[in-house]
């Protein structure tokens, strides 16, 4: 009897010398971490100065259609009669027919304002972040329609599937107090 | 005709941007004469901050009532209800992101790459379970992890598996983690969100590979009860360890085991230890003879396991896409002309040199270099310590859960009729 409790006593000896170092490593762990830890969250967003349009953020989200959609920067807009973004280099008629329009699902609503200025508005219902207006306008117009990642349709994932393929790694982790990445100001691309 | 667009383009272009080249804006916005408003650019908040926080005190609260009712209450249905409730919020409301399982992920980058920091709630959902495992076995497996919830929901007749094949597929999870930690460290990629074969079930929505994969792992549920969270989840290796030595860990029977083998069909998950039969260990031979060999052996496995490593590493790095790349332009250089390759193209565009690039590959295939021969010993070492366990004896009279292997789900402690 007493042999049986000696030997219970060491396998509680050593169960507990080995809990105590798991806890330890489990408490550096953390605490390593822990130094590294910010408060705020993050999210995935898009650099628009970097995008090239590549088209994959249509295809490649996780959500059907893309939580990726353009969006507008109305400061940057030329308000052109001519849109890049809107219609097809090869448009017979600058008129809102369907043949002439470059967004493949149409979403983008043409407004006339005053002449020869008209409003381009974006659906974001219809948009599916294909991109193809963003490469019509940042080629030919101002650039000021430009993908975001929409952040009440994006889940957030842990790692974002389009950031894994994007070819010019312009998706990255941002701070979700500045979750956005709208072009405002035109300095900050060197090229246009 | 493009042509002919593309000049006209210009056209346009030059002579309207000549005066406000100084600005650098092709067209520069006009200045409306009949009061028109310019909307502004809809930028919706992403989740608050608030309410990730309130996941963690979700979770918080979730494993204690698990712990509680597994422990105190020794609740098999409170249990099941508790896992219920952790599918509809942690799968499908929370559409299975973040959980435990991923966020090994997020705490080995966040060691590897200085620059990058962990959010407080992945690594709080890192830490909390198994600092729960530790003291209470692994209560996160009964009723908190949305994962194991829904493949054991559909848990129907689950059937026996013989001992060596449970031994050898419970090495797949090791091999899981340690690629899954090199390729986070790494900063390749994330295989565990990647492969996650039930996250498209909580979202509805997934590629078609993935929702067979799903589907497949629950149809193969219903017989080989939780088919992931024994042979693939990588979060249960240190699950394992932590709840091989935790201090209460759930108990078949309220007071003193009478032998009466009522709970020996109880567990699907084959984690209930039989009691051992003396005579016939002693009469099979396995004695400190064979220990010692097995002892000895397991420097060999791990040297093993780094030359597998070493050697492994070259192909393990094409994983990452800028090594890819690289290897690609240099073994065929012809891929430059091909107008379809978007990345080949980006490349170019980008202006960054190949000398840059074939740099920052070899600094990456330096990282996996070492890596993998860690991730090769660590598996090495496993590999050694599950043979040289398989002849070490213990001594036991009862039926007891294998603490290691249990999810603490409750099943067995219906079956025991002995009363408190």
């Amino acid at each position: 009897m007493e042999d049986k409790s000696k030997s219970k006593n060491r396998r509680e000896f050593i169960q507990s010398g080995v809990r105590l170092s798991l806890a330890l490593a489990l408490g550096s762990v953390s605490g390593l971490a822990l130094s590294k830890v910010v408060k705020d969250d993050y999210v995935w967003q898009i650099d628009p100065f970097e995008c090239t349009q590549c088209g994959r953020c249509a295809t490649d989200c996780i959500m059907s259609p893309s939580a990726v959609k353009c969006v507008h920067a109305y400061d940057l807009c030329g308000y052109c009669d001519l849109c890049g973004g809107y219609f097809k280099p090869d448009a017979n008629a600058l008129s809102t027919a369907a043949e002439n329009q470059l967004c493949p699902t149409a979403a983008i609503e043409r407004k006339f304002i005053e002449e020869p200025y008209f409003e381009y508005i974006i659906n974001e219902d219809l948009c599916i972040g294909c991109a193809k207006c963003v490469e019509g306008c940042t080629s030919f117009g101002n650039g000021s329609l430009h993908l975001q990642i929409i952040h009440d349709i994006c889940l957030n994932c842990n790692e974002c599937s389009i950031a894994r393929v994007c070819p010019s790694d312009a998706i990255k982790r941002v701070k979700a107090s500045e979750a956005y990445h709208i072009k405002g100001d035109f300095s900050k691309n060197p090229e246009s | 005709m493009k042509k002919l667009k593309y000049i006209f383009f210009i056209f346009y272009l030059l002579t309207f941007t000549l005066p406000v080249l100084a600005q650098q804006q092709r067209f520069p916005k006009p200045e409306f004469e009949s009061g028109y408003v310019q909307p502004s650019t809809q930028t919706p908040e992403p989740r608050a901050l608030s309410l990730e926080y309130f996941d963690v005190l979700v979770l918080l609260v979730v494993l204690s009532l698990a712990t509680w009712l597994a422990i105190k209450k020794r609740s098999r249905q409170g249990i099941l209800w508790l896992s219920v409730f952790t599918l509809i919020y942690f799968g499908f409301y929370r559409n299975g992101c973040i959980c435990s399982i991923g966020a090994i992920q997020n705490v080995a980058l966040s060691f590897a790459d200085p620059t990058y920091a962990i959010s407080l709630t992945a690594l709080l959902f890192f830490i909390l379970p198994l600092a729960f495992t530790l003291f209470f076995g692994r209560t996160f497996c009964a009723g908190a992890c949305p994962l194991g919830a829904i493949q054991d929901v559909v848990i129907i007749k689950p059937i026996s598996l013989p001992k060596w094949l449970n031994k050898t597929l419970g090495l797949i999870p090791y091999i899981y983690l340690s690629l899954a930690v090199l390729f986070a460290a790494t900063g390749t990629d994330f295989i565990i969100c990647r492969y996650d074969p039930f996250v498209g079930i909580f979202r509805m929505d997934a590629k078609f590979h993935m929702v067979v994969l799903g589907i497949s792992f629950l149809l193969m549920g219903m017989f080989v009860a939780r088919p992931y969270c024994r042979f693939f989840c990588p979060y249960s290796v240190l699950l394992n360890w932590m709840s091989r030595f935790s201090k209460w860990h759930l108990s078949i029977t309220p007071a003193a085991c009478i032998q009466c083998k009522l709970c020996t069909n109880s567990c699907p998950f084959d984690a209930i230890d039989y009691p051992t039969n003396e005579k016939e260990v002693l009469k099979s031979g396995l004695g400190p003879k064979r220990f010692l060999v097995y002892a000895l052996l397991i420097p060999l496995w791990i040297a093993a396991g780094v030359l597998v490593g070493k050697q492994s590493h070259t192909w393990l790095s094409k994983a990452n896409p800028d090594v890819y790349l690289a290897e690609l332009l240099i073994s065929n250089p012809e891929i430059k002309n091909d107008p379809d390759n978007i990345d080949v193209q980006t490349f170019l565009a980008s202006g960054k040199t190949m000398e840059t690039l074939v740099q920052e590959a070899e600094i990456l295939r330096g990282k996996f270099y070492i890596g993998s021969m860690i991730a090769g010993g660590f598996l090495g070492l496993v590999i050694g310590m599950t043979l040289l366990n398989t002849v070490v004896f213990r001594k036991r009279q009862d039926y007891v859960p294998h603490k290691g292997n249990c999810f603490s789900c409750g099943r067995c402690m219906d079956y025991c009729p002995v009363e408190k």
